[in-house]
């Protein structure tokens, strides 16, 4: 098989998924201004968890369990995005 | 900025909601129209460099974090209507997989994140080249302006549906949401001009490709 430009790509994208741990643990700017201005207690949480957040359950290890969760993301929105373009494009050809 | 479930009444949840399902609905229209072979592959990638970066918080002055929200990335490279449709399905997935942003907000993270961030740094970039051509370095002055807009717009969106809400009052969500990401707006500048012109010296022909 070809190597195409965008496999390169992909593969980058998941290097930077793979140092995903290393990001600052900092409230965002938005949970910021909730914790300052005192409103972060309305926050509710999901009512359900799949990879809550971005920690995959039962990985004890804490950057393993993220960088599995980063890796799985990661490949879920090209396989989806680059699914769902496909078929977009499909669609134009039969002209429907 | 991913807004939670509890900040939001129903009321702007609701109104948020139509407009990015309307947004969508369009955007698909027009993406099958005018998608190509080539735009495939890098809709594909876009949407996986989006979500990864996404995870690599930095962090800003104050014991406060940024994320690259990717919007003008997508929209410079690939047009505003897909750069709505790839940043919704980031934001779908955070959602529904990861429990990052709100279910009954995720209209309005949509909105914020996905339409108007879109739209913001499509047609300021385009104002900006307009004005200072085409040269690389405008181009480059173009993409860091835009990126930072797109950040900053969608912070005073998201202050004006907290007020909106009854959650913190306009005075102070306003100044205080706008000021740290007037910050985190550089950042996304700086990373989006740097992915940029990687794009540029190595397929600039990706540059060329139709707007959606």
């Amino acid at each position: 098989m070809k190597l195409k430009w965008w496999h390169i790509g992909l593969l980058l994208c998941l290097a930077v998924a793979l140092i995903s741990p290393l990001a600052s643990k900092s409230p965002d700017g938005l949970e910021k201004v909730g914790e300052d201005k005192g409103f972060i207690v309305k926050a509710k949480d999901a009512p359900f968890n799949v990879i809550a957040d971005y920690a995959f359950p039962g990985i004890h290890n804490e950057a393993l369990a993220t960088i599995i969760s980063g890796l799985i993301g990661t490949l879920l929105l090209f396989g989806i995005v680059y699914g769902g373009a496909k078929l977009l494009k499909s669609r134009k050809k039969e002209g429907t | 900025m991913h807004i939670p479930d509890g900040f939001l009444n129903v009321t702007t949840a609701a109104v948020t909601y139509a407009v990015s399902i309307g947004g969508i609905a369009y955007a698909v229209k027009k993406a099958e129209k005018t998608l190509g072979e080539k735009h495939v592959p890098l809709m594909g990638i876009m949407a996986a460099f989006i979500f990864s970066a996404q995870m690599l918080n930095f962090p800003i002055a104050g014991g406060t974090s940024g994320h690259l929200l990717g919007a003008t990335l997508a929209a410079i490279l690939l047009g505003p209507w897909a750069g709505l449709l790839i940043m919704s399905c980031v934001l779908i997935v955070q959602c529904l997989v990861f429990q990052d942003g709100g279910l009954l907000a995720l209209g309005a993270n949509i909105f914020n994140m996905g339409i108007a961030a879109s739209f913001v740094s499509y047609y300021s970039y385009r104002a900006i080249c307009k004005i200072a051509g085409s040269d690389r370095k405008a181009t480059l002055v173009g993409v860091f302006v835009a990126a930072w807009l797109s950040v900053f717009t969608a912070s005073v969106l998201c202050a004006i549906e907290l007020a909106a809400s009854g959650t913190s009052s306009l005075g102070i969500a306003l100044p205080t949401m706008a000021g740290i990401h007037a910050l985190i707006g550089i950042v996304e500048g700086l990373i989006t001009v740097a992915v940029f012109s990687f794009v540029l010296s190595t397929r600039s022909d990706l540059l060329t490709l139709q707007k959606i």
